[in-house]
């Protein structure tokens, strides 16, 4: 039969701050030694206490403000309680009743419409440290701590189940990441585990029906995985009740690999953390001045930038989602346009989407944007070549380079003139005979490759368009 | 000074005698270790002495005063007010490269990395910290009899306890072992071992002294406070020890007061008597307390009414359900604070045999004795799903009724609640612990004020039966001050009582006769 499926998210983010969440060590980075950047606090030594870090909060009321939810009057903090060896407390200060969140919504593109996905809530709360198994020669086991991230500040965002498909939750994962990143919440990078992102997901018959048992899905290291995960959990649910078996409550991991999720544990009963309120923090007042004074510094929000390409710039869609789904880019591509607001809208977010964004994949690039900006000018005034703005352009994301000067100096403005072209193509032509030949055989490929021959010998300097309809010119001449 | 008169003396005289170059502070740590050394086998106050790091300390002070001397008296004035003063701490205080047990096998071996907030600031003071003192486990007791380590006695008797948990601060200074100790008190455990050993001991109002470094018990009834000898003393300590610290959220940023440093003594301080209102909580005087008690503490009711006081009962209803609540609300959080102590960084571990569970059962079951496995387990009962809101959450309501007592006690315009500490004397070693219950109705007079966050001193007020008894002052927020100065007009006002002569009558035997 069909099903309809049901999917709420739960996902972990880490906040980008400079400091743990309740003490003041600095966030471990890739390649830190093992427990080197720990403190009484984030070690969970006798006597120890908790300090709330005031950036962190800040973050959350911003992320808060910017998915229109609402922050509470007063906040508090609560004691989780288990016992795990990645838990020095035994205990995780997280927030239980009253999140620095509540009710907001995000809305996503899909291939098949605009969605909006409810935001339950979203809550401030530490991570544990990671354990490392080790075998040694032996054979002996050990189980080693790091307690490096022990403490790190984690935003947890949990939706309403209102997700009915793979593509949507991982539109929505898409977007919340933009979100983050557009505001300075996060870096949110899923491959290195910034961003752990989880998916409840059950069928049911109808609309209406009561939901089905519930199936948590995690490991899903990619925004691709998210989408693959669900969509074959979806399957196999339906699967499963088609066949006459019956689904059980548990987690499942999902395998890249194979493409498939597996069982990693039946839950148990319930486990029964005894919530309480944490009496080592007092509970925090969100005095609205403060509130709006975050609210006030927001960034333009992804989804009104993209609008707002769209209606006053006329981008195509395509070209405002590509542009804003990248902060830097859209960055480049606002400082270029407020150095140099002349410049055409179109060709500045073809040059960011086409020349920065590929260099900016692989690296990291500082790009000085009023340069950028002239450069770009420069090419769309014919004063040089496309094919020199985009060698300049590889200069540029290399190190500072003055355009202007460059251009002068070196002697690269577009050979624009048309005797000069017409020397140029003429020379090629009788440089290479073959190309006539071809011609003749009736091979249209022969004008591009003189084009191409006139550009190198041309340095790139010759105006492409100018050359092409000369040599068309001279070929049927010839020919 | 002869040995004997150095360890008596006040913080205040030791002062003044190092400012007046008639006493060095070496001298008076070789008479405090001499008589560590020739008594604490009996008495048993001490589980660690910090010898060579106390030496330095006051060498550097005599040092200072040398040279402050040499200079004038300006540059005396300017010396911090406890610099060579020795300061004993209780064993749930952090000092850096310093075993910390908090009176539990659990932490048998542990050696601190770091300075609790109050001993850095004692060290700034340049107080010499002398070592570390016996305590119930985890502060879980009412007689230090739940030390996981040794039997503290008290110096009065000795075959009756000390009072707890803070029982072996309490002796170390009723002893003459120390001018100054630190304790802390969750429901009582300053107060109540000061009444037992005839001290002054103040546990300030919540969020007074910084708790970071201080081992948790509970977290919202945990404070920090002195134990002394005078009024005065007390008032020297918890200045040096008060403030509001960036390691602890929950620390006040309420200004110190400075009157703690000019406290008024003699026949001013009994003349600020005069005109002030004091209630009388007729729910204090509670079934089960001694007759000898009740008529110290009323005795002393009266000489503060001859003083020119006025004193009216008033009736605090709340105050019967006090214990109850502290018993689901203390335990809740010590069930979350201790869970800790796991076997994985520090402490006894008893990992390694069997699997995870395996080696938390055998590390906590072996480590924790049995009064703290007892809270343990109330406190977690009263957390789980399907008992918290009967439990926890009603606690925190009555806990607000409690201090709504109070708070029309302070509306009505009194100066401080006069009460007793404790409803008996000291009592014999063994007499209550096979009945829980019975050692927690100890507590039931000093337990409220914890409840409510307030400030409360406990002072001596006479003799019953040969043992001291203590008067317990309860004030309004942020009133340490005021109750140290009533405190210090009390003590102006019995100066010459018979019973202020009286030493603890087994300070001899301690050491077999000589002190």
């Amino acid at each position: 039969m069909s099903w309809k499926a049901v999917i709420g998210i739960e996902i972990h983010v880490q906040l980008r701050t400079q400091t743990k969440m309740f003490c003041a060590c600095a966030i471990p980075a890739e390649g830190d030694e093992p427990n080197t950047k720990t403190c009484p606090t984030c070690l969970g030594l006798p006597g120890a206490l908790p300090t709330p870090n005031r950036a962190a909060i800040e973050k959350v009321l911003a992320v808060g403000s910017a998915i229109g939810a609402k922050a509470p009057a007063t906040t508090r903090w609560d004691r989780k309680n288990y016992f795990y060896p990645d838990l020095p407390k035994g205990y995780q200060i997280s927030q239980l009743d009253l999140p620095l969140a509540e009710h907001g919504k995000i809305e996503v593109t899909t291939s098949t419409g605009t969605r909006t996905v409810g935001i339950r809530r979203a809550h401030l709360e530490e991570d544990t440290a990671r354990l490392r198994h080790e075998k040694a020669r032996d054979g002996a086991r050990s189980s080693l701590v790091d307690y490096n991230r022990s403490g790190v500040a984690l935003l947890e965002i949990v939706t309403e189940p209102d997700i009915r498909d793979g593509e949507t939750a991982r539109r929505y994962a898409e977007e919340l990441r933009l979100l983050l990143r557009t505001i300075g919440a996060a870096d949110a990078e899923m491959e290195n585990g910034q961003m752990r992102v989880e998916a409840n997901v059950s069928i049911r018959a109808s609309e209406d029906a009561p939901f089905g048992t519930r199936v948590e899905v995690k490991n899903m290291n990619s925004f691709r995985a998210v989408e693959r995960a669900i969509a074959f959990e979806i399957t196999r649910q339906a699967e499963v009740l088609d066949a006459g078996g019956t689904l059980t409550q548990e987690s499942r991991g999902w395998d890249e690999g194979s493409g498939t999720t597996y069982t990693m544990r039946a839950k148990e009963d319930s486990h029964d953390y005894r919530y309480f309120p944490e009496p080592d923090l007092p509970p925090l007042a969100i005095d609205p001045a403060w509130l709006a004074a975050i609210v006030a510094t927001l960034p333009e929000l992804p989804h009104a930038r993209r609008a707002r390409y769209v209606a006053e710039l006329a981008l195509s869609e395509y070209d405002a989602a590509v542009l804003v789904g990248e902060p830097a880019a859209a960055g480049l591509f606002e400082a270029a346009r407020a150095a140099l607001p002349s410049l055409d809208a179109k060709i500045l977010a073809n040059w960011v989407s086409g020349e920065y964004l590929r260099v900016a994949r692989d690296r990291v690039v500082t790009i000085d944007a009023a340069q950028f900006a002239a450069l770009v000018a420069a090419v769309a005034a014919k004063e040089i070549s496309g094919t020199t703005g985009k060698a300049l352009f590889e200069e540029m994301a290399a190190g500072p380079l003055d355009i202007r000067q460059v251009i002068t100096s070196r002697g690269l403005s577009q050979i624009s003139d048309g005797a000069a072209l017409e020397a140029l193509a003429a020379e090629t032509l009788a440089a290479h005979p073959q190309a006539l030949a071809d011609w003749r055989a009736g091979k249209q490929q022969a004008i591009g490759f003189l084009v191409g021959q006139s550009m190198k010998a041309s340095k790139g300097r010759g105006d492409a368009a100018q050359l092409g309809e000369i040599l068309r010119r001279l070929l049927e001449a010839a020919g | 000074m002869t040995a004997a008169e150095l360890r008596r003396a006040s913080a205040q005289q030791l002062r003044d005698a190092y400012k007046a170059g008639s006493a060095t502070a070496v001298e008076l740590l070789a008479a405090l270790y001499a008589a560590i050394d020739r008594e604490d086998a009996q008495l048993g106050a001490w589980l660690y002495l910090r010898r060579e790091e106390a030496q330095a300390e006051a060498l550097a002070a005599d040092t200072r005063y040398a040279a402050a001397r040499a200079e004038g008296p300006a540059a005396l004035a300017a010396l911090p007010p406890l610099l060579g003063i020795p300061v004993a701490l209780k064993d749930l205080v952090n000092l850096i490269n310093t075993p910390t047990t908090a009176g539990s096998r659990i932490l048998e071996g542990y050696v601190s990395p770091y300075d609790a907030t109050i001993a850095t600031r004692l060290k700034a003071a340049g107080a010499i910290l002398l070592g570390k003192t016996n305590m119930d486990e985890f502060a879980m007791g009412s007689s230090t009899e739940f030390s996981a380590y040794k039997k503290t006695v008290n110096p009065w008797a000795r075959d009756r306890v000390p009072g707890g948990s803070s029982g072996g601060s309490a002796a170390a200074v009723a002893a003459f072992h120390a001018p100054l100790s630190i304790g802390t008190d969750t429901g009582g455990s300053i107060r109540q071992p000061a009444s037992l050993t005839g001290l002054v001991g103040m546990k300030p109002t919540y969020g007074r002294v910084s708790r970071y470094g201080i081992v948790a018990f509970a977290s919202s009834l945990d404070q920090v406070g002195p134990f002394a000898r005078t009024a005065h003393d007390a008032a020297l300590l918890l200045h040096a020890i008060s403030g509001r610290d960036a390691h602890d959220a929950t620390s006040s940023t309420e200004p110190l007061d400075a009157q703690l440093l000019n406290l008024p003594a003699g026949d001013a301080a009994a003349a600020g008597i005069k005109g002030r209102r004091f209630a009388l909580p007729k729910e204090y005087f509670v079934a089960g307390m001694e007759p000898g008690v009740e008529q110290a503490v009323r005795e002393a009711v009266r000489a503060l009414e001859a003083a020119g006081a006025l004193v009216e009962e008033v009736s605090l209803p709340a105050t019967e359900h006090a214990l109850a609540t502290y018993y689901i609300v203390a335990p809740a959080e010590a069930s979350a604070n201790l869970a800790r102590f796991d076997g994985i960084r520090y402490g006894a571990s008893g990992h390694g045999e069997g699997n995870l569970l395996d080696g938390y059962l055998a590390t906590r079951g072996r480590g924790f004795g049995p009064e703290v496995r007892r809270r343990i387990m109330l406190g977690t009962y009263a957390l789980s799903a399907g008992y918290y809101d009967a439990y926890y959450v009603k606690a925190q309501k009555v806990r607000t009724l409690i201090a709504q007592d109070f708070e029309r006690v302070w509306a009505a315009g009194f100066d401080a609640i006069v009460a007793p500490t404790s409803p008996q004397v000291a009592w014999r070693f063994g007499a209550k612990m096979a009945d829980p219950i019975s050692m927690y109705l100890s507590d039931a007079c000093t337990l409220p004020a914890n409840m409510a966050g307030l400030p409360g001193v406990s002072i001596p007020c006479g003799l019953s039966e040969g043992l001291p008894v203590g008067l317990q002052l309860i004030g309004r927020p942020w009133s340490e001050a005021s109750l140290l100065t009533i405190a210090a007009g009390y003590e102006a006002l019995t100066a010459t009582a018979a019973w202020r002569s009286v030493e603890p009558h087994d300070l001899a035997a301690l050491s077999g006769g000589a002190t």
